[in-house]
């Protein structure tokens, strides 16, 4: 048995869980450098954490569960269905991003149509509103549930303690991913926390936790399968703390050199988990040199179709100053 | 028709809305079981079930964006924040969140949430449970901020808060609640909101409240009249919109103003009308538009409650002010 068949995924779904890593990944990579050239304004960064996005979001219903993805969640948001044109577009903030037609920060998400919340830039806001929409599955006796990401430092703000104790209290169908990758910014975890884990936190809500290596997909999809069954079945929401490391500075508008060595960068880059995981695709022939030499260039070739098209897009014009401030 | 004190026409509104929407939810720190510290939800647990009628742990953000998730799955929550003072601890729920869900996600999600909660002082309850912080919600663009002065308006106006499809903070004056009975109809109907109502007419000089300063308003109105000084009184209802044509016309009419609020006199409501009359209206003025408001302290302990608090009193001074200029 392999890791993969293991926890029932097809050959087709781990190479399509890479896809849409590799997607972030290079989607990631491309804002920087539009950013570096002066088109667009920012860029807050995935790279690092795709493997363990990717692999959550397999691990839910993509047809009809709920998400409340953080700004960092290009992963989660490419494998819930957003296209690289609809990043591109909010990238360049035009008018026609799906997301909040320009008028919101890079990377804060948001789909009617794909189930997924708008979120704002105030840290962990979104864990009380998912909180609300595993409230209002339950009521409908609907069995979808609320997937919730955050980073480590969120984890600290009260919002982040007042929805976990909700959904424990009334148990929810709600699972909380702390997506942790060792730094808020500038502070590192050691001074963000005094727990061991993350996950320490869950006993303290009378929910269960764990924490896992979210280089490995394997054991992500895992975790977050376990605790949506968990959910669909009525037993309560779950903490999951998926470790990583930040590959990148914080944003575009960050020198990370100014609170962490290089050598410590270029060690956790060692580590990368879309690194590990090619090895185990070539290892056991789903990658080949040919398939990947053609992913690639897809992935490629759609990049320069969503930038060239969201560069060329009309921003909002000021005429709709007014839409939406009241119905 | 009923006599009802005002919480008893509140309850009756979030009685007549659980009964005519299922969507509809009210919950918040003890309004279940216990039917809330004031009694607003008293006996709805019992009859609508705690699926839709719960108490909530002791954390107002949590409520807020409970509140919040709720909303974008089609559900019409009615929390309640127990004193208005605690707003402060939901204010990035509010302002932050609720009132800009439509704005940020294009139009595609809305968050028609109704929070409720009593405020206001005369009551001898000191500050953070005594404070008039509606200010703070009317500069949110987003909200609606609205605030009965009657048990009539009271109903009405939380049933189309309710049913309005944007947030709107609705603040009940705690002096207000238990303090006179109005005829309230026992079945649902809507008072409009952004729509103010001329609460006594007059033709000298108009008076411009909302919430428990209308009384105190009316109460001047009728010592004013005494003297042969006839006060219109303009009740706002609604303070976020304002109802800007209503103050105008009675601007004309009268040619002199008085603007009552209880809160502190920085930075308020009073102001901002201020300004609209005199960028509207200021070739019918007589006289400078005149403010009646709270000195600008934290909210009064108890034993200078009654010095702190406008009254009835300071209000005809500035009407004497205003007449006599």
């Amino acid at each position: 048995m392999t890791k993969h068949t293991e926890l029932g995924l097809s050959e087709e779904e781990v190479l399509d869980m890479y896809r849409i890593m590799l997607t972030a990944r290079r989607v990631d990579e491309r804002m920087w450098l539009l950013n570096r050239a002066g088109k667009i304004p920012f860029v807050v960064s995935c790279q690092g954490q795709e493997v363990q996005q990717v692999a959550a979001s397999f691990a839910l219903n993509r047809e009809k569960d709920y998400t409340a993805p953080y700004y960092r969640d290009v992963g989660v948001v490419l494998a819930l269905g957003m296209s690289i044109k609809e990043l591109m577009l909010q990238a360049f903030a035009k008018a026609e991003d799906p997301n909040s037609g320009g008028r919101q920060m890079p990377g804060h998400f948001g789909s009617r149509k794909l189930r997924m919340l708008t979120g704002s830039s105030p840290v962990t806001t979104q864990v009380p509103h998912a909180v609300g929409v595993g409230l209002a599955c339950q009521m409908n006796n609907d069995d979808a549930i609320a997937f919730v990401t955050l980073g480590e430092g969120s984890s600290n703000q009260g919002d982040f303690h007042e929805g976990a104790n909700f959904a424990a209290v009334h148990k929810l169908p709600v699972i909380i991913m702390v997506e942790n990758n060792q730094y808020a910014i500038s502070v590192a975890l050691n001074e963000q926390v005094a727990c061991e884990k993350i996950s320490d936190r869950a006993i303290g809500y009378g929910m269960h936790g764990e924490t896992v290596d979210g280089n490995d997909p394997f054991a992500v999809y895992r975790s977050v399968k376990q605790a949506a069954d968990r959910a669909r079945e009525g037993s309560g929401p779950t903490l999951i703390e998926a470790v990583s490391y930040r590959l990148t500075p914080h944003s575009s508008d960050d020198d990370d050199r100014t609170y962490r060595s290089e050598e410590e960068v270029k060690q956790a880059k060692e580590k990368d988990g879309l690194i590990s995981f090619r090895e185990y695709l070539i290892a056991h022939n789903i990658l080949t040199e040919e398939n990947e030499k053609e992913m690639e260039q897809t992935i490629k070739s759609l990049i320069d179709e969503a930038t060239d098209y969201a560069d060329a897009a009309p921003y909002a014009s000021p005429d709709t100053l007014f839409d939406g401030v009241y119905q | 028709m009923a006599q009802m004190t005002m919480i008893q026409a509140i309850t009756d509104a979030l009685r007549t809305e659980l009964k005519n929407d299922e969507n509809v939810l009210v919950f918040g720190e003890d309004v279940g079981q216990n039917g809330g510290v004031f009694r607003a939800t008293e006996g709805l647990q019992a009859e609508f079930g705690e699926d839709r009628v719960f108490d909530t742990p002791l954390a107002e953000s949590g409520i807020g964006g409970l509140a919040i998730g709720l909303s974008t799955q089609g559900f019409r929550p009615v929390p309640e924040i127990q004193f208005f003072g605690f707003v402060y601890e939901v204010m990035d729920s509010i302002s932050g969140q609720m009132a800009r869900m439509r704005y940020r996600s294009g139009n595609t999600m809305h968050a028609p949430v109704t929070i409720r909660s009593p405020f206001g002082g005369g009551v001898h309850t000191p500050e953070m449970h005594a404070d008039s912080l509606e200010g703070l919600m009317a500069q949110q663009p987003g909200l609606k901020v609205v605030i009965p002065s009657n048990p009539y308006d009271a109903k009405g106006l939380l049933i189309s808060s309710i049913r309005d499809n944007d947030p709107v903070i609705f603040l009940e004056h705690m002096k207000l609640y238990r303090s006179f009975r109005d005829e309230v109809p026992e079945e649902a109907y809507e008072v409009e909101l952004g729509k103010a109502k001329v609460a006594r007419e007059g033709n000298d000089v108009t008076l411009i409240a909302y919430g428990a300063m209308v009384q105190a308003s009316v109460k001047a109105a009728e010592e004013l009249e005494k003297d042969g000084v006839s006060a219109e009184v303009v009740d706002l209802r609604t303070i976020s919109p304002l109802d800007i044509d209503t103050i105008v016309e009675s601007v004309k009419k009268t040619g002199r103003v008085v603007v009552v609020q209880e809160a502190q006199r920085q930075a308020g409501i009073a102001s901002q009308i201020v300004a609209e009359i005199q960028e509207r209206a200021i070739l019918h003025l007589e006289a400078p538009v005149l403010r009646v408001a709270a000195p600008d302290t934290v909210y009064a302990f108890t034993q200078a409650e009654e010095v702190w608090l406008p009254n009835h009193n300071d209000i005809v001074e500035k009407v004497n002010d205003v007449i006599n200029f």
